[in-house]
C-alpha cells in the first residue's frame, strides 16, 4: 500500500540517527578560527556558511544578531572546550552547521568557564526541533569520546576535520 | 540519613524538547542536591548532572523518561526535576519563548 510504505520511509528516516554528513558543510569548515571574542567567532563561522552558499549573504547578519539572542539566554558554551552556537531561522529550508577550531581558545562564558576551542554551530528551519535535537544528540554523543575531541582541537586543517567527522560518522570512535 | 532511591516517570510536555536550554536547566537543578540523578531512556541511563550526557538524550516533546535519584536527598530531587520538567522549563505557549 503506497501510503503505509511512504509512512514507514518517513518514519525510518524520522528516527535514524543523524550523522555529521547530515548537516556539516564541508566547505564551511575552518580549522584555524582568527577571531578571539564570541561576537566575532560567530561571525567568522556564519559567514564561512555563507561563503560555501550554506546560507544567503543578505541572510548573514540576521543569523549573528540571532545566535547572539540566544546566547544571552544562556551560553551554549556546554564545557569540555565545547560550544554549539546556534539558532532557529526562517531563511533556511533544512538544518545546516559548521564546525570550527580556535587552537587559542575563545572565552566563550562556558558553564564550566573553561575557552572553547571546538565550535559547532547549527541553523535550524523554525518548524524542525526534531533535525535541531538529533544534531545536538549526535554531536554531544560524539563528543563524550576523549579522543575524537582531542583529536578535533588539534586538527591542522579543514581536511583533517572533515576526515574526523567522517570517521565518527562511521562509528569509529563510538562502540 | 541513610542513603534512598526515589524514582518517577514524567513525560516531556515543551514544544522544542530536551535541547540546550532545558538540559542547563535540568543539570543546574540536579546539581544542588547530593544525590545521583539518572534519566533512563530506553536501554540508556545517562548522568543527570551532565549536560554532554543529558544533550545526547535528543529527546523530543511527548517522550517519556524516567528520573531516577539515589542518596540521602533523592526524593526531593526527583520531585523538583519531575516539576521543571512538567512545568515546560518556561517554554511552554503563553510563557517566555526561549
Amino acid at each position: 500500500m503506497p501510503f503505509a510504505a511512504g509512512y514507514w520511509a518517513w518514519e525510518i528516516l524520522e528516527k535514524r540517527n543523524m550523522k555529521f554528513s547530515d548537516f556539516v558543510s564541508v566547505a564551511a569548515i575552518k580549522a584555524d578560527l582568527a577571531s578571539f571574542d564570541k561576537p566575532g567567532v560567530i561571525r567568522e563561522l556564519v559567514l564561512s556558511l555563507t561563503a560555501a552558499g550554506a546560507v544567503k549573504q543578505s541572510d548573514a547578519d540576521g543569523i549573528v544578531a540571532a545566535i547572539m539572542k540566544r546566547e544571552e539566554l544562556g551560553s551554549t558554551g556546554i564545557g569540555r572546550g565545547v560550544a554549539v552556537p546556534h539558532t532557529k531561522h526562517a531563511s533556511v529550508e533544512r538544518l545546516v552547521g559548521t564546525v570550527g577550531v580556535s587552537s587559542e581558545g575563545v572565552d566563550f562564558n562556558s558553564l564550566d568557564g573553561d575557552k572553547v576551542q571546538l565550535f559547532f554551530l547549527l541553523v535550524s528551519p523554525p518548524d524542525r526541533p526534531g533535525d535541531h535535537l538529533r544534531a545536538l544528540e549526535n554531536i554531544s554523543r560524539q563528543l563524550r569520546d576523549e579522543t575524537f575531541c582531542r583529536f578535533l582541537k588539534q586538527a591542522k586543517s579543514a581536511q583533517d576535520i572533515h576526515l574526523l567527522l567522517e570517521e565518527a560518522d562511521n562509528n569509529q570512535f563510538v562502540a | 540519613m541513610p542513603d534512598s532511591t526515589a524514582e518517577r516517570t514524567v513525560k516531556l510536555v515543551n514544544p522544542q524538547g530536551f535541547h540546550a536550554r532545558p538540559a542547563h536547566m535540568f543539570m543546574k537543578l540536579a546539581s544542588q542536591y547530593r544525590a545521583n540523578v539518572e534519566i533512563l531512556k530506553g536501554n540508556e541511563v545517562i548522568n543527570g548532572k551532565s549536560i554532554l550526557d543529558l544533550l545526547t538524550l535528543g529527546a523530543v516533546n511527548g517522550t517519556t523518561l524516567c528520573l531516577r535519584a539515589i542518596g540521602d536527598d533523592a526524593q526531593a530531587a526527583v520531585d523538583a526535576l519531575s516539576e521543571l520538567i512538567e512545568s515546560g522549563f518556561g517554554e511552554m505557549p503563553g510563557q517566555t519563548p526561549s
